[in-house]
């Protein structure tokens, strides 16, 4: 642009537009119901949409990274139904079965990556196909309903509450979840080297490679904390609504709406684990705020789709105006 | 925008012929209720033999031959309440000398695919019974007519615009379901309470007669209806669209159109500090202990998945000449109340495992149905 030198005084700051975004929803969910200002309003909010963010911030990897990840809502299933079919009714198992699904979603994405990497699987595909065997592997794990309940000591991270805190009164546990894990991405993939290689290979893996980045490892590095996400997203679900053979369906595209409402580049070379974040919660908004209307069903699919085409060409549309 | 505006246009066009059919129909409705109230013949104590209405049919002159082939066209084995009456089905059949083969095969919900397995099972020539569980109704009637012309059929759980199967099998219906849980609610509560309405989804029959039954009931009765949802059978969208109507104001009453996700529901209200209000879920373990343990007021409609093991005695009844219950043959429909709730709550069996399954008596149960 030309006339930059001269032109951005009378524009508005560089900010994001996912938060500009996020902000009309949020104030017109409080035009709509005032009492979302109170800590049950947007604590409430915060745990819900926290799964969904944390998948979204492991997402923005593989994207940034130039591939999709279309595994993560099958395997946020596989993580509830084994969870579910592993600790059976046992509080103590708990503490073993955790930390075994977070080593499967880390499994997962390695696979993914490998696939990716060295059979040459274009990641859509490779990704897909692995979502199809993952809802495979629920359904023949649990025969097609559930067969057990989550014990109160795995739904902790997913439903209880720590009361009396101040000011707030109360912060979900998966909130605290939410900041921690999205905090660690965000410091990874903007702070670290490993970020700045995951942008290189995803801008121009050519150039990447020349350069010294050992591609495939930082590639499936990627799809490895993405399954992570997964699989901590899954933990979350499991403990908010408890068990279910579904649960995890539609989860692969919501995140990756997020991340491109977020500004993430689809094919690669640009992605941000706070504004996916933002992404996210600007998605959460966009249910809830629908909810509050009570529009009729039908209505609200048109209306949704809609608004989500608009908020992505309004992000496009601010970035190519700001250079952002 | 203004391609947008046609694009909207022409979808919400298309989507209008959902409301068009006649879900809301006072004969139909009427009818049901009384089904409900009325006394079924047969055993008792075995519902799933019982028979409301008393005409039955011939099937002597059908000449068939024991043993035979029993052929059956599934909609699909894609939910839990599938998964259970198909144990129940497959179970059924070791009571059966008649039936040597049965050959099932799964339309995973695709009209599509169950219309082309009708056709290849007819085709194959080795069925001489054929029983068909239908995807959607006028979809399937065709595909159902061509089979009546080679053999008998058995048509259950939904139906078919055609009397020609021998024997339609299917509990009271979507009226009756509506009816128990609405009217549980008005006995429960004064005019001018607050129910809250959940469905799984718009547009399927079943649901929305279960749902036209029940609002009618309620707003006869002055209740004030705060919302109707669609939860798409989903846990964590149900427990979300709850805590929003509880931001929002009290609600006295839950009505569900479908069990499955009431637990959800109701860790709504557990979560956010309000007491458990009046509750319709359905024959579901979890919602049946969650009842037992917190104390709940509550009532469970069922669509009994008994209705699996009637097919299969249908079935052998058509192979051994016996006459049958028919052209319909409407089965009881109980609603699990709080006098009989013990007699259902069973810790051993999965979360989802529908409790009038009517297999308690069965050889394998409980661990075909997955229970220890």
């Amino acid at each position: 642009m030309s006339d930059s030198a001269t032109a951005p005084k009378r524009r508005l700051p560089q900010i994001n537009p996912v938060w500009v975004l996020l902000t009309v929803l949020v104030v017109a969910i409080i035009f709509m119901n005032p009492r979302f200002i109170e800590p049950t309003g947007y604590m409430n909010f915060l745990k819900r949409a926290a799964p969904l963010a944390i998948l979204a911030a492991g997402q923005v990897y593989v994207i940034t990274s130039g591939g999709f990840d279309l595994s993560v809502g099958s395997l946020i299933t596989l993580v509830v139904v084994g969870s579910s079919m592993l600790t059976n009714n046992d509080p103590t198992a708990t503490y073993w079965v955790i930390p075994l699904m977070l080593a499967m979603g880390l499994g997962v994405g390695a696979v993914n990556g490998l696939v990716v990497c060295f059979l040459r699987v274009p990641s859509l595909i490779a990704t897909l196909g692995m979502m199809i065997t993952l809802n495979g592997l629920a359904f023949l794990w649990s025969g097609g309903a559930p067969r057990g309940y989550l014990p109160d000591t795995f739904r902790f991270f997913g439903r209880e509450l720590i009361r009396d805190v101040p000011l707030v009164r109360f912060i979900p546990v998966s909130v605290i979840v939410l900041v921690v894990v999205v905090g660690l991405l965000a410091w990874l993939m903007h702070r670290t080297n490993l970020g700045r290689q995951v942008h290189a290979i995803g801008d121009n893996p050519v150039a990447a490679r020349l350069a010294g980045v050992a591609v495939n490892r930082v590639r499936i590095t990627a799809f490895m904390l993405s399954g992570l996400s997964a699989a901590i997203a899954g933990i979350l679900l499991g403990g908010f609504a408890g068990v279910s053979t579904d649960v995890g369906s539609g989860y692969e595209l919501q995140a990756i709406t997020a991340a491109v409402l977020g500004g993430a580049q689809l094919l690669g070379g640009r992605g941000s684990v706070p504004a996916a974040l933002g992404g996210a919660l600007a998605l959460t908004a966009i249910f809830t705020l629908l909810n509050f209307l009570g529009l009729p069903q039908p209505v609200r699919q048109v209306v949704q789709g809609l608004i989500l085409i608009a908020a992505v060409a309004f992000a496009m549309h601010r970035r190519r105006q700001t250079g952002t | 925008m203004k391609h947008i505006l046609m694009a909207a246009g022409a979808l919400a066009f298309s989507l209008t012929p959902l409301y068009a059919q006649n879900f809301d129909d006072p004969q139909e409705f009427a009818k049901q209720r009384d089904q409900l109230q009325a006394e079924p013949m047969g055993p008792e104590g075995q519902p799933w033999l019982q028979y409301i209405g008393g005409d039955m049919v011939d099937t002597a002159a059908l000449g068939l031959e024991a043993p035979a082939t029993v052929c059956f066209s599934n909609a699909g084995v894609n939910n839990p309440w599938r998964v259970v009456g198909y144990t129940n089905m497959v179970e059924e059949l070791k009571n059966h000398a008649s039936i040597a083969d049965f050959i099932h095969v799964d339309a995973e919900g695709s009209d599509d695919k169950q219309i082309a397995d009708i056709d290849d099972l007819l085709a194959g020539g080795d069925c001489d019974v054929m029983i068909v569980s239908p995807n959607t109704t006028a979809a399937l009637t065709p595909a159902v007519e061509r089979a009546c012309e080679a053999m008998p059929v058995i048509v259950f759980d939904r139906g078919v615009n055609t009397d020609c199967p021998v024997s339609f099998i299917h509990p009271v219906g979507g009226y009756g379901f509506g009816i128990q849980g609405a009217e549980f609610i008005t006995s429960k509560l004064d005019e001018g309470a607050n129910v809250l309405m959940l469905r799984i989804l718009p547009g399927v029959d079943v649901l929305e007669t279960r749902y036209s039954a029940g609002r009618r009931i309620l707003e006869e009765a002055g209740m004030n209806i705060v919302g109707a949802e669609f939860t798409d059978g989903d846990n964590a969208k149900t427990k979300s669209i709850v805590e929003d109507y509880l931001m929002r104001g009290s609600i006295d009453a839950v009505w569900m159109d479908a069990g499955a996700t009431a637990v959800a529901a109701i860790e709504a209200f557990e979560d956010s500090g309000y007491d458990i209000p009046v509750f319709v879920g359905e024959d579901q373990q979890d919602f049946l202990r969650k009842w037992q343990d917190e104390g709940l007021t509550a009532i469970a409609p069922t669509y009994p998945t008994y209705q699996w093991r009637t097919a299969v005695i249908a079935a052998a009844r058509v192979i051994e000449g016996e006459p049958l219950p028919g052209p319909e043959w409407v089965l009881p429909q109980p609603a699990i109340v709080q006098e009989n709730l013990d007699d259902y709550v069973n810790p051993a069996m999965p979360p989802l495992h529908y409790a009038m399954c009517g297999c308690e008596e069965m050889a394998d149960y409980p661990q075909a149905w997955g229970g220890n």
